[in-house]
């Protein structure tokens, strides 16, 4: 698994798959948030934090358990709560670990132009790589979930990596350490597959669970974070997890048929420059004016 | 807890009721988890909110707070009524068969035989059983039962006073047989009754109460259930009692001493079973002995008084295990006392205090408040905060001379002085002189923790006191050696206790926990031998465990039950073996656990009467023909050698022999059996008895901070509570925590919202007679309005964990108002525990 972390197979910017890299199952990593067994004690969302050394920011009470609307640049794992009442009635208290699904098939990566600021391992994670990140926020746009969000301080967006910092030298993340109820389980996508299947169907036959079921939504390709929930057909009230996400039509069509036309009006643009050059001749240098001595421009 | 956080993965059905183990106690919650996902376990949540923990439940009813007990008293019922009970247990290992004196009365009109409506005492004579001829008590070796002791409210081990030979009928027909009396006692708590009182809609009661007995369907006995608590049952004025109906559930049933079984009390605090253990109450001692009062003239007298002896039917057989109370009373005499201790002076036993009075936690402010108390060393707590009514305590605080807090942060204790509402002019005023102490944080100390399942562990410091902290211990033993010096030079009115105590440690002035340790495991003090076995204890040797001690002075132990926690063998304590060989969760090589190390306790009742284990698949202990004893994958919680002929019961801790439905002779000061009383504070008179609507053992104090609300003016019933991102007054300091829960709120119904037209996140003020407490609204559908006797009753939680110091606090302009200023200090008559669960108050917009 170890070696799968580092092995690129995907790389933001460049057109295809990485020459001889192809998706491996036997490496494939996943997590297991099992809905059903969390208690939102919200330790996950404390390793997390601490792990990745993000410092205390402020919050205020918003008529919730919920720590904050949404995740954040520097909040990258939230429980979400929703109280649900049911037809019959009785209530749910559906709580739900929110964070990157690590897409088999991520809208972040196809949507973002920076060469080399968003890459997919072997095993399946999809990780920002700050440095090169251009502060451009499409891979926003091309997030079926809401996950990467921007740093007005460093004009960067960021993400759960699925820790894979931990994961590349054989540990769990940090949340999957922290969970005090067994609610998150992590191992090759195979192994979580069929573990939450088990529990899906231990659900509907003892639980009175009808339509529980996993969530591993095939419009990105599966993720790599699955959730069983107790009820799957209505994935909406866990904290508006999308029913079928899909990448954006528009990133869709732009990175893909409609890329020439990119490259089109690129070429247009450069043919324009030229054109400009010659019938108007170089731009000529204005003079710097002076600054006092203070430093101001005068 | 009769058995431990991992065995709670071996039951069929939990009850969680008065707890919110998701929340406090996440990360034993586990094993609830894996109980659902291994064994298909049923989960009940009954709460007053729709908690985290009833998220995770199969079936969650609204209760109203304050009503368990009708709750549980139609659990009894419809267990009787549909045949759900244990019948093989019931009858031998229970009292159910135990014939009650004549003229016992059960309390239709809300009151047992023997009330005196003068004194608000109850005569006791007629809550036993009944001696073999047709006598009560007067069949018994040690007589009648004994006096009340004035201001004295109840107690915590049994008295004598029971016939040494009980009339019985094990047909359980007798009219007066203690299992008749149940069904007589539990007859008027039908579903409808039970309807009316906690707002539970009879089909959802039914449909719990089915789901909960079904354990006990057709006569299997294979098939275990659990009850789980925590402070939601305690903090009432008859929380003791809501205890008890769970005991007795547990005991109808034939769930106490079986693996995924028993009554299963959950602590809130990492040693807070440890502080119980070692006399958490004034009126007990270390390992639960009786603390003496003013009529014990001597040792001799004490040990009469507080020795039980056997009382059961003649055929059977009773360890009664208490029996050895004097070994017990004379090794901790010796461990506090040391060489002073001797024969000839009863073993100092005169220099022990013998309060003639309630001086427990609501009684201790009281005395301040009215100039009794003078000053107050407050360690490893912040009063200010815990206890009800902050109002009075905080004025308590300003009478007294001095206040002593050793704390880690600048708490509101320490700084009560500063509490919202006192004007800088009245704080110059003031004129208690505060000393506060740093101590050392929990990572900064070693020691022993003992944890919900009875589990002492020793813990090592992490990291050293920063700055001038010092640890408690060191504090302490200051103070004390400063205290002892005076004495010597000065002398004063009874110096002997003082001068006399034990201070036998290494450094005196820093005492090393592990010799503390030592200390309470106890050790020999000449050369001990067993003659059955011929094994010999030197003088010094550190003793194997409590059934070494002696009453003669030849033995030291400062706790009996810890005694086999620090052994020749070395710390039991510091064991870190992780084998369980059961597979049952058992780990007998982790930690240690009281008493012997035994993991579930009562372990004889997980077998029938044979010696065979109810089920085969969760074998604990069972009898072994051939090697003539018990064996198994725990220690037995038995006479190691009683054959299943000879009968001995399995609950060795009472003089009966097996455990009590009925709780005779003032074991509990407010009835044999438990009944509904309505909190002090109601929307409504007790549909029971109207004109009995409280427990009549409930007393009040008369200062002006003691008021209590009409259900006309205050009509919301309100509750208090904990969340699982903050840890009671202390995580306010820490960033993490203030990030997951930055501001206090009050969760609120939204019809209740919607009717006072406050939206979520609004400031509302929740008012009660005592004070006024300000937070957001947080309104929720996770609290339903109820009908409560046919009125439509509002109930509302608030979380108790932010005050005036913390990051946010600290900063002035954020103070925020304790939760406490609305709760009243009323208790309950057995445990002395506050009612902060279920009193009344009013909302509205700030």
């Amino acid at each position: 698994m170890s070696q799968a972390a580092t092995e690129l197979i995907r790389i933001s910017g460049r057109a295809g798959v990485v020459p001889g890299a192809g998706l491996n199952r036997e490496f494939q990593v996943c997590k297991l948030v099992d809905t059903t067994t969390c208690i939102g004690c919200k330790a996950c969302e404390v390793a997390c934090l601490e792990w990745n050394g993000y410092a205390f920011s402020e919050t205020t009470f918003n008529n919730s358990y919920q720590t904050m609307p949404e995740t954040a640049w520097n909040y990258w794992n939230l429980i979400k709560f929703n109280e649900h009442e049911r037809a019959d009635g009785s209530m749910m208290l559906l709580m739900r670990k929110d964070q990157c699904m690590h897409c088999e098939d991520p809208g972040c990566l196809a949507a973002c132009p920076a060469d080399a600021a968003i890459v997919q391992y072997a095993n399946g994670i999809v990780d920002f790589q700050e440095a090169n990140c251009i502060g451009c926020g499409y891979c926003m746009t091309g997030c079926p979930f809401n996950i990467p969000k921007f740093s007005p301080t460093a004009r960067k967006v960021f993400k759960c990596t699925l820790c894979n910092d931990r994961v590349s030298v054989g540990l769990e993340p940090a949340c999957i350490k922290a969970c005090p109820t067994g609610c998150l389980h992590f191992g090759t996508k195979s192994e979580m597959k069929e573990l939450a299947e088990t529990r899906a169907e231990q659900l509907r036959e003892n639980s009175g669970y009808r339509d529980a079921g996993v969530y591993d939504p095939a419009g990105v390709g599966g993720t790599h974070v699955i959730y069983v929930l107790h009820d799957a057909t209505n994935p909406e009230l866990y904290g508006g997890l999308p029913k079928d996400p899909h990448i954006p039509l528009s990133v869709r069509l732009w990175k893909g048929p409609l890329k020439w036309l990119g490259n089109v009006a690129m070429i247009g643009g450069i043919v324009g420059m030229a054109l400009h050059y010659m019938r108007f001749g170089p731009k000529k240098e204005e003079p710097i004016p002076p600054n006092d001595k203070d430093g101001r421009r005068l | 807890m009769t058995n431990g956080w991992i065995d709670i993965k071996n039951t069929d059905m939990m009850l969680i009721m008065g707890g919110n183990p998701a929340e406090n106690h996440p990360c034993g919650f586990k094993w609830a988890m894996e109980a659902k996902r291994n064994r298909n376990a049923k989960l009940i949540s009954v709460d007053p909110r729709f908690t985290r923990t009833s998220a995770t439940a199969d079936l969650f009813v609204q209760i109203r707070a304050g009503t368990d007990i009708a709750f549980l008293g139609g659990l009894i019922r419809y267990a009787i009524e549909n045949d759900r009970i244990a019948k093989e247990y019931l009858v031998n290992y229970t009292n159910a068969a135990f014939i009650v004196k004549e003229g016992f009365k059960l309390p239709e009109d809300g009151l047992y035989s023997g009330f005196n409506a003068a004194t608000g005492k109850y005569d006791l004579s007629t809550w036993n059983y009944e001696g073999v001829g047709g006598q009560g008590g007067a069949a018994g070796a040690t007589g009648h039962a004994p006096e009340p002791v004035p201001g004295k409210v109840g107690g915590s081990a049994p008295p004598p006073g029971l016939p040494a030979h009980v009339s019985y009928d094990l047909t359980l027909q007798h009219p007066r047989c203690v299992f008749q009396l149940l069904k007589q006692q539990y007859s008027r708590y039908t579903p409808e009754t039970v309807e009316r009182i906690t707002g539970i809609p009879k089909d959802q009661y039914l449909k719990a109460v089915d789901l909960f007995t079904s354990v006990r369907k057709d006569g299997d006995m294979k098939k275990v259930a659990t009850i789980i608590y925590a402070v939601g049952w305690t903090q009432h004025t008859f929380g003791t009692q809501i205890i008890r109906t769970a005991a007795m559930i547990q005991l109808l049933l034939g769930n106490v001493g079986r693996a995924g079984g028993g009554v299963n009390a959950l602590r809130g605090h990492s040693n807070i079973q440890g502080a119980t253990d070692m006399a958490g109450l004034y009126d007990s001692l270390p390992g639960y002995l009786k603390g003496p009062v003013p009529d014990d003239k001597d040792l001799a007298t004490f040990l009469k008084r507080t020795t039980p002896t056997a009382s059961k039917p003649t055929p059977w057989d009773s360890m009664n295990y208490y029996s050895n109370t004097p070994k017990f009373m004379v090794s901790l005499l010796k461990s506090f006392y040391g060489d002073a201790a001797t024969k000839e002076n009863g073993f100092a036993f005169d220099y022990l205090p013998k309060p003639g009075e309630d001086c427990s936690w609501t009684h201790i402010w009281d005395d301040m408040y009215n100039g009794k108390i003078k000053g107050m060393l407050a360690f490893g707590m912040n009063g200010v905060m815990i206890g009800p009514d902050t109002n009075k305590n905080i004025n308590a605080l300003k009478k007294a001379d001095w206040l002593v807090v050793g704390e880690i942060y600048q708490d509101e204790t320490s700084e009560f002085w500063r509490a919202p509402g006192i004007s800088i002019e009245e704080q110059k005023n003031i004129n208690t002189t505060v000393y506060r102490l740093p101590c050392a944080g929990f990572a900064e100390k070693d020691g022993s923790m003992t944890n919900s399942a009875r589990w002492v562990t020793w813990k090592y410091a992490a990291v050293p006191p920063p700055g001038q902290a010092r640890l408690d211990q060191d504090i302490v033993a200051e103070i004390f050696l400063r205290v002892r010096d005076l004495y010597r030079k000065e002398g004063g009115k009874f110096p002997d206790p003082i001068l006399n105590l034990s201070w036998a440690y290494a450094d005196a002035a820093h005492p090393p926990l592990s010799q503390v340790a030592m200390e309470i495991n106890g050790k020999a003090l000449a050369d001990l031998k067993d003659d059955a076995t011929g094994q010999v204890i030197k003088a010094g040797q550190q003793l194997p465990g409590f059934a070494w001690l002696k009453d003669d002075g030849t033995t030291m132990c400062g706790n009996w039950i810890y005694s086999g926690s620090w052994t020749e063998g070395g710390a039991q304590i510091q064991r870190r073996g992780t084998e369980d060989p059961s597979g049952m969760g058992v780990y007998p090589n982790w930690s240690w656990s009281w008493p012997a190390n035994r993991r579930v306790l009562y372990n004889r009742a997980s077998c029938n009467s044979a010696g065979k284990p109810w089920d085969l698949d969760r074998k604990q202990i069972w009898w072994n023909e051939a090697a003539g004893k018990w064996v198994g994958n725990d220690v037995p919680d038995f006479k190691p050698d009683s054959h299943p002929k000879d009968h001995m019961g399995p609950f060795i801790m009472n003089p009966e022999g097996v455990g009590r439905l009925f709780a005779p002779i003032g074991v509990l000061a407010d009835g044999p059996f438990p009944e509904h009383y309505e909190p002090i504070e109601s929307p409504i008179k007790n549909p029971l008895h109207p004109d009995q609507s409280n427990n009549p053992l409930v007393k009040k104090f008369n200062t002006p901070f003691d008021k209590f609300g009409s259900p006309e003016e205050y009509t919301i019933v309100c509750t208090t509570y904990r969340l699982t991102e903050q840890y009671h007054y202390w995580t306010k300091n820490n960033p993490v925590n203030v990030q997951l829960i930055p501001e206090p709120f009050v969760e609120i119904p939204v019809e209740l919202a919607d009717e006072k037209g406050i939206r979520g996140t609004d400031k509302i003020k929740v008012i009660s007679a005592r004070g006024t407490y300000i937070a957001k609204a947080f309104v929720t559908r996770r609290l339903k309005p109820m009908m409560i006797d046919g009125k439509k009753t509002y109930q509302i939680g608030l979380p108790i964990h932010q005050g005036f110091r913390g990051i946010d606090e600290d900063e002035g302009r954020n103070a925020r108002t304790p939760a406490n200023l609305l709760t009243p200090a009323v208790t309950d008559p057995n445990a002395h525990t506050p009612e902060s669960k279920g009193f009344l108050v009013k909302v509205e917009k700030a």
